[in-house]
């Protein structure tokens, strides 16, 4: 039971998707105009997320290692066509705010990600809160986010106004806002002491840059380790 | 060039709907890469490599075989699968026939696959039903923007470093910062007369 929680815990908080690991800043970024479209979006990738952790845990001992990236972009792009018809059929006014950026859930990094560094080497329960950790984590980032620019931008929150409308700065809800509130956000937890892993990723030239990074910043680091295992070499010759 | 449309759709794909500045697509690479110039300049450059050959497939694939089967629901799906599927023969062609450009472009054509404009720009050229040509303009235009916006970026960068920050500003806050003020600068371009 106590993993179970950490899980949850380790989402939300000390790995939270968005403000910590810096993953799926795309759509962190695009639809947080308001705070509705935040939790609509923060929804709709947890139960992608969940459920793709799910399945590929349940596959992860007859998935082939060569080809397990393109089956996990598999069974992601189905969930998310799924999740994409019923938004369309059930909350026509979300499908028309979110846009582009239902089907774009396929390519988010949090999804692959956590297919590549949990879901597959544990088991179906432990993916799944797993999954409803770092589905909650990015859903309150997104809330979180999309209030302050809404508040800002438009002076309410939820629709419900708390600022007159003359104090409305519109530049929050611009595409310039988005950049600025995140900066701010992240600003804000390295200053209270939250340490991002932002700093030593970009060290290591790759900045969790999606679930293919991995691969690539191992060919990356071969393709560095061999000159320099050449020249190494040719220092002893 | 006699079709000036096809200019403007140059003109707004590249600035005037800047896919990272204004759209927000490929943020990841955006904000990972642009802290060497150099790379900054080659993953642009398989950028626009890429993003034009997917247009052109992804447009032909949905014109020719997924409306006439009905099957247009299937195309973030297939979509993503042409595109990896492309990505990975593009890297064995230039490794075979010219290691020069495949050397310079080494990891960042992997990185592609999952960089989201790529099929950002092939969803919206579906949504916004442009024909062949205009599709691939569109990729060209959107992936040209992608480089401005990355090379700005990675010569702002290397600007900051030398500049002593407040601690929590130190890093991703004031890149995104950054990034924040090439966007406001990028609005200026919407009151283009088109």
């Amino acid at each position: 039971m106590k993993q179970y929680i950490e899980r949850l815990w380790n989402g939300l908080v000390k790995e939270n998707p968005v403000l910590v690991l810096m993953l799926g800043m795309c759509p962190a970024l695009a639809v947080t105009t308001q705070a509705a479209n935040g939790i609509g979006m923060g929804l709709s990738t947890l139960a992608v997320l969940v459920l793709s952790n799910l399945i590929i845990s349940y596959l992860r001992k007859v998935i082939p290692d060569q080809v397990r990236l393109p089956a996990y972009i598999v069974i992601v792009a189905s969930l998310v066509t799924v999740t994409e018809m019923l938004i369309k059929a059930y909350l026509p006014s979300l499908y028309e705010a979110l846009g582009i950026y239902i089907p774009l859930i396929v390519v988010n990094c949090i999804i692959l990600g956590r297919a590549e560094a949990y879901a597959n080497k544990h088991t179906p329960m432990l993916s799944v809160m797993d999954g409803i950790g770092m589905g909650l984590g990015f859903t309150v980032a997104l809330t979180l986010a999309g209030a302050i620019r809404e508040l800002l931008g438009a002076g309410t929150v939820f629709g419900l106004r708390l600022l007159p409308e003359s104090f409305s700065m519109t530049i929050f809800i611009q595409p310039p806002g988005a950049f600025l509130v995140f900066a701010l956000i992240i600003a804000v937890m390295n200053a209270i002491g939250i340490r991002t892993r932002q700093r030593q990723l970009v060290e290591s030239g790759c900045d969790g840059n999606c679930a293919l990074c991995n691969t690539a910043c191992d060919s990356r680091t071969t393709e560095k380790a061999e000159p320099a295992a050449e020249q190494k070499g040719g220092d002893k010759a | 060039m006699n079709n000036p449309s096809l200019i403007m759709i140059i003109v707004s794909g590249a600035l005037i709907n800047n896919v990272v500045l204004n759209q927000f697509l490929g943020i990841c690479s955006f904000l990972g890469v642009s802290k060497q110039m150099k790379a900054s300049i080659s993953l642009g450059v398989a950028v626009i490599f890429v993003m034009t050959i997917a247009s052109a497939v992804a447009s032909l694939l949905y014109d020719y075989v997924l409306v006439p089967l009905g099957m247009d629901f299937m195309k973030t799906i297939i979509f993503i699968l042409v595109i990896a599927a492309l990505v990975q023969i593009v890297e064995m062609f230039l490794k075979k026939k010219s290691p020069a450009v495949y050397k310079a472009l080494g990891i960042y054509l992997p990185l592609i696959t999952t960089n989201c404009a790529v099929l950002g720009v092939a969803l919206n050229n579906v949504k916004d039903s442009y024909n062949f040509i205009e599709s691939v303009t569109n990729g060209f235009g959107t992936a040209l923007g992608y480089t401005i916006a990355i090379v700005l970026l990675a010569g702002i960068r290397s600007r900051i470093n030398e500049k002593d920050l407040p601690r929590p500003l130190r890093g991703a806050p004031v890149v995104m910062i950054a990034a924040a003020l090439m966007s406001i600068a990028f609005m200026g371009f919407s009151g283009l007369p088109l």
